[in-house]
């Protein structure tokens, strides 16, 4: 499956009847999940309304983590394997990334400063976000850095999958070491700490994260794949 | 051997370095990656003389219960992590969650074996529910963490 979707132009037309549906159920989850977010669910026992901005924090926040695992995924195959489309792949996933990576700092920011009493601390789950800012930020400007855009591939990908030691500090910091921001709530060992009603427009929340995702990466790569088409035809030119 | 299995195996060396090397640097750095101490580590801390008492740093803990003191503007309370407590003194704007049994961490020196602050921030826990059951919870005698 994997091997036959690698060529570009089989995964165009696999894709082709399905994009549109997979924006449509992200527009929809994502509508629906503000509206139940911000409407109909309950002030927290201790926060109050400002609870709220739990429902896109943590969303951008995961997917900032979720989206840099594809890319650092993808550029080991693109290393080993040596396949473009691997290529195409993680480069068309990193601006997503990296606006995620900037939400969930401010928007981290805007919840910090009314609950903590500061805008931003040195703690390891804040620094190691900005660490994951910062990669991105690097990880676009190196594959873009070459007048051909293929030369920057090799190096890029080889910082991404160093980056790659970052997630699981992301992920470990709030147990590892005593930090200012609490620790997981959702992905534990005794289940999630979240009551039911909060937990469901988190949920959808996060649904429609993952197709909108999906969605605007598709986007991405479409244009990669024309832009590279483009490139090759020039050089045919000469 | 195959120069795709070649590639594989240096990244796998490579990676298996990486992960080592950043354990080692992170482990070695404990210290200053810890964003405060717990009343226990400073008393421990001060026992063995390990902490500069002129350095600025951060203590964290609850809020001991019936502790808060306040005199005009200046506060008073202790705050413990169920070993050890310290005795903080405070003169500024509190934050809004400010409570007894709630998470903070303060900033500031240690001044004849009491913490002088110059911040305080509050931590929040990574519960989430609404008021009714927390409510609930403290009625039914089932509630784990803070009451107030």
């Amino acid at each position: 499956m994997i091997n036959y979707l690698a060529n570009p132009n089989r995964f165009l037309n696999f894709i082709k009847p399905i994009e549109f549906s997979i924006g449509v159920f992200g527009f929809l989850f994502i509508f629906i999940g503000l509206y139940l977010s911000l409407f109909n669910s309950p002030e927290d026992y201790q926060q109050g309304d400002t609870v709220r901005i739990m429902y896109i924090h943590v969303p951008f926040a995961w997917f900032a983590s979720f989206l840099y695992l594809s890319i650092s995924i993808a550029s080991i195959f693109f290393l080993i394997w040596r396949h473009p489309f691997a290529d195409i792949i993680a480069r068309s996933a990193a601006p997503l990334g990296l606006i995620f990576s900037i939400l969930t700092i401010l928007t981290g920011s805007l919840w910090g400063k009314p609950m903590w009493g500061t805008w931003w601390v040195w703690d390891a789950r804040l620094t190691s976000m900005l660490i994951l800012c910062i990669f991105y930020f690097a990880y676009i400007g190196i594959s873009n850095a070459f007048p051909r855009k293929i030369d920057g591939s090799k190096p890029a990908a080889i910082l991404a999958i160093v980056g790659m030691v970052n997630l699981p500090i992301i992920k470990f910091s709030v147990d590892w070491w005593n930090t200012l921001h609490q620790p997981a709530s959702i992905i534990r060992f005794d289940g999630p700490s979240i009551n039911q009603e909060m937990l469901l427009p988190l949920v959808i929340m996060l649904l429609g994260f993952l197709f909108m995702s999906i969605f605007i990466i598709l986007i991405n790569i479409k244009t990669n794949l024309i832009y590279k088409k483009y490139q090759s035809e020039i050089l045919k030119l000469g | 051997m195959k120069p795709k299995s070649q590639r594989l195996i240096i990244l796998f060396f490579f990676l298996t370095l990486l992960g080592l090397s950043t354990f080692l640097v992170l482990k070695s750095l404990e210290d200053n990656i810890v964003y405060f101490y717990s009343p226990t580590d400073i008393n421990k801390k001060i026992l063995s003389n390990e902490i500069d008492l002129s350095k600025r740093i951060r203590i964290g803990g609850l809020v001991k219960e019936n502790s808060i003191l306040k005199e005009g503007k200046k506060i008073s309370f202790k705050i413990h992590d169920g070993i050890d407590e310290i005795l903080v003194i405070y003169n500024g704007i509190l934050p809004d969650l400010f409570r007894e049994e709630q998470g903070i961490v303060a900033l500031g020196k240690i001044e004849n074996m009491n913490f002088s602050a110059i911040e305080i921030l509050a931590k929040h826990d990574e519960n989430y529910m609404p008021k009714e059951v927390s409510d609930m919870l403290k009625k039914n005698g089932k509630w784990k963490g803070k009451l107030n």
